[in-house]
């Protein structure tokens, strides 16, 4: 079975000349980074608030905080790896301002095995997202990522949405690599076993529920 | 193998960070563990979905908008070291 191959995005070649034009004060070398940058970021924002204005907010603020402490930036990792920490950690304290009510860390684990151990074990249909219309789609997957715990989901949207390698998501989350890989490994058969039900294969059925 | 010990290594098996020797004993597992099989095809067919689907797609407009806002804002700031710091960058 091939692997999942990760999602580059962005070249990174010019771009720490970006950093150093921008660090001494070149708002247009700046801009290129925003314009390199801002749509991971608002995607990155909106998995994780699942709020529209909280994203918005989140890619404004998140490049602000970015330009204003450039200096602060030691270049030992990716301008991009930076950012994306600047904006989870923008993006959980709009959660935290909406669900008050509720915790909402990174640190957040659930420490039994069976809220990820597979139950549904039927195959799904071959071409599952050609099921429903595009709409559709777009609310089931919108649907059921938001039923992740916070901490499980921005694991998963920054390795497997936006292609960020284990050792990056770990930088970028502040967490060691086997808690990147264990909340992977628990935010992928969470949303498989919730999709089961939309994409199983049902002979004479349509799938739906 | 158990399928227990197969789904611990499912994460580093999808994204190809094994050694050969794993590989081969995870492979050997799903030759004849079906329900393995299809935990493992659904999963990677889960983690393409999302890849592929465009949700939160940022449109052209609100793009334009929100960069015209972020230079301005710069600008504004330029030099005011009266700002919340960020967190720190990566180790």
């Amino acid at each position: 079975m091939p692997t999942i191959q990760p999602k580059v995005e962005g070249p990174a070649g010019d771009e720490l000349a970006l950093v150093h034009a921008a660090k001494a004060g070149d708002i247009s070398a700046f801009e290129e980074l925003v314009k390199r940058y801002d749509r991971n970021v608002f995607r990155i924002a909106q998995h994780i608030t699942q709020n529209r204005e909280d994203a918005e907010d989140v890619v404004q603020d998140a490049f602000l905080k970015a330009y204003q402490n450039l200096g602060n930036f030691q270049e030992q990792s990716k301008f991009y790896t930076w950012l994306v920490r600047i904006a989870v950690n923008e993006a959980l304290m709009r959660l935290r301002r909406r669900r008050p009510e509720r915790m909402v860390s990174l640190d957040e684990d659930i420490k039994t095995e069976e809220d990820s151990m597979p139950r549904e074990v039927a195959d799904w249909a071959p071409n599952p997202e050609q099921l429903y219309g595009q709409g559709e789609l777009r609310e089931i997957l919108s649907k059921t990522i938001q039923g992740l715990p916070p901490s499980f989901r921005t694991v998963f949207v920054l390795r497997d949405v936006e292609g960020l390698s284990t050792e990056e998501t770990a930088d970028a989350l502040d967490l060691s690599i086997p808690a990147v890989k264990s909340r992977l490994l628990r935010a992928r058969l969470q949303l498989r076993e919730r999709l089961s039900k939309y994409f199983k294969n049902r002979v004479g059925g349509d799938g739906k529920q | 193998m158990t399928c227990s010990e197969f789904l611990k290594e499912l994460t580093d098996y999808l994204d190809g960070a094994m050694d050969a020797q794993t590989k081969a004993e995870l492979e050997d597992h799903l030759q004849w563990c079906h329900n393995c099989y299809v935990v493992c095809n659904t999963t990677k067919m889960t983690i393409e979905i999302y890849r592929e689907s465009h949700l939160y797609e940022l449109p052209e407009e609100l793009r334009s908008r929100l960069r015209s806002a972020i230079v301005s804002k710069c600008k504004g700031h330029r030099g005011d070291d009266n700002i919340e710091p960020a967190p720190a960058g990566p180790k």
